[in-house]
């Protein structure tokens, strides 16, 4: 079946987004959000990926070789670092939130406050 | 909105998602396909300016212009969690204190954190050659240095990460990759354009801008990420609020 892998990527995105939506937790939140956010790695590099093919690095290669689709691994650089830095801002977020408000829990956070 | 009322409207929304990513999961291209039109294309462009990381040359080289823009949300993030995180009116730093260490774990880091630190540097110099580049390098470096953490304490990370300078790097760096796009336009040709000699494919001094790129990159990385976590570990271990146990 070679839908399975793109298959899959949806499928983390959707237990991301469930655990989102569900957490109780603003640190686990945000770990949510890493993982429906992974998702678009393996649908990236699933869509790059060519059968019996290597890696784009000619180093050490013929320079006819077959290899697998660089720009989308590119693209999943691009995307790992937005990730993380995504992840960055938002736990400093959390940090500040809980010394505020003095808890994590999204549920609790009903007032605003100045 | 309550628990279950909002359970109920993200499962209904995850049905019609759901359904919409397998119809579309049937329509894209057949996974391990041969057909990779861009592929192809980015590959000829890359051995054409002799870089043999095909994925090196397609961030610095052929989308040189977006990493600078991803390059620029990295720094813009490490400002923000630094805005984020500074010290509140409120709160003071306290010392930390030495933790007993077992020598063991002592010689372990002290083995170690060279050796990281090396291949760190070897993953960005050797980027435009070889898998890994000024990111993945830049990351190994800074996590390098925080063995020291792992396996001393903090004071010893302290004393190993020169933090002022790191600040300063960071800014420069960000800046490097700005200015050396005006290489390309001082040249006639585009802004982030590839006009640097391109060497010998496959040496250290080859693929002109990538390499060059790729350094900045790796240092700007590199202290990016030590700030970073420096403003991190220091709300963990440092930062306490006023009247807390640090008193």
């Amino acid at each position: 079946m070679s839908e399975l892998p793109y298959l899959v990527a949806g499928w983390i995105l959707l237990a991301g987004l469930y655990g989102l939506v569900t957490s109780r937790n603003l640190v686990q939140a945000v770990g949510c959000l890493a993982v429906a956010q992974s998702s678009t790695y393996v649908l990236l590099l699933a869509v790059g990926y060519r059968r019996d093919a290597t890696a784009p690095v000619f180093s050490d290669l013929p320079t006819d070789a077959p290899v697998v689709d660089p720009v989308v691994q590119a693209l999943t650089l691009t995307d790992v670092v937005v990730g993380a830095t995504v992840t960055a801002l938002l736990l400093a977020l959390v940090i500040q939130l809980r010394k505020r408000h003095g808890t994590v829990d999204p549920e609790e956070l009903t007032g605003l406050r100045g | 909105m309550s628990r279950t009322t909002r359970l109920r409207l993200f499962l209904v929304a995850a049905a019609v998602l759901a359904a919409g990513l397998i119809t579309a999961a049937g329509r894209l291209p057949g996974f391990g396909g041969l057909r990779h039109p861009y592929g192809e294309r980015a590959v000829a462009a890359g051995l054409e300016r002799r870089t043999a990381n095909i994925v090196s040359s397609v961030n610095f080289d052929q989308r040189a212009f977006d990493t600078l823009g991803e390059e620029s949300i990295l720094f813009g993030s490490v400002l923000g969690a630094g805005m984020l995180l500074r010290l509140a009116r409120d709160e003071h730093k306290r010392g930390a204190a030495a933790e007993p260490v077992l020598p063991t774990t002592r010689l372990f880091g002290a083995t170690l954190l060279p050796v990281t630190v090396l291949t760190g540097g070897y993953l960005v110099a050797h980027g435009a050659l070889s898998p890994g580049g000024g990111f993945q390098g830049g990351v190994a470096l800074a996590t390098a240095l925080h063995l020291a953490y792992v396996a001393a304490d903090y004071r010893v990370l302290k004393r190993i990460r020169p933090l002022a300078a790191l600040d300063v790097a960071d800014a420069l760096a960000a800046g490097a990759f700005a200015a050396l796009g005006l290489v390309g336009l001082a040249a006639g040709a585009g802004y982030l354009a590839n006009t640097l000699p391109l060497g010998t494919f496959n040496q250290l001094a080859s693929s002109g801008l990538v390499a060059v790129v790729n350094a900045a990159v790796g240092v700007e990385v590199a202290s990016g990420v030590v700030v970073l976590l420096a403003h991190f570990l220091d709300q963990a271990v440092e930062v306490a609020p006023a009247g807390g146990a640090g008193e």
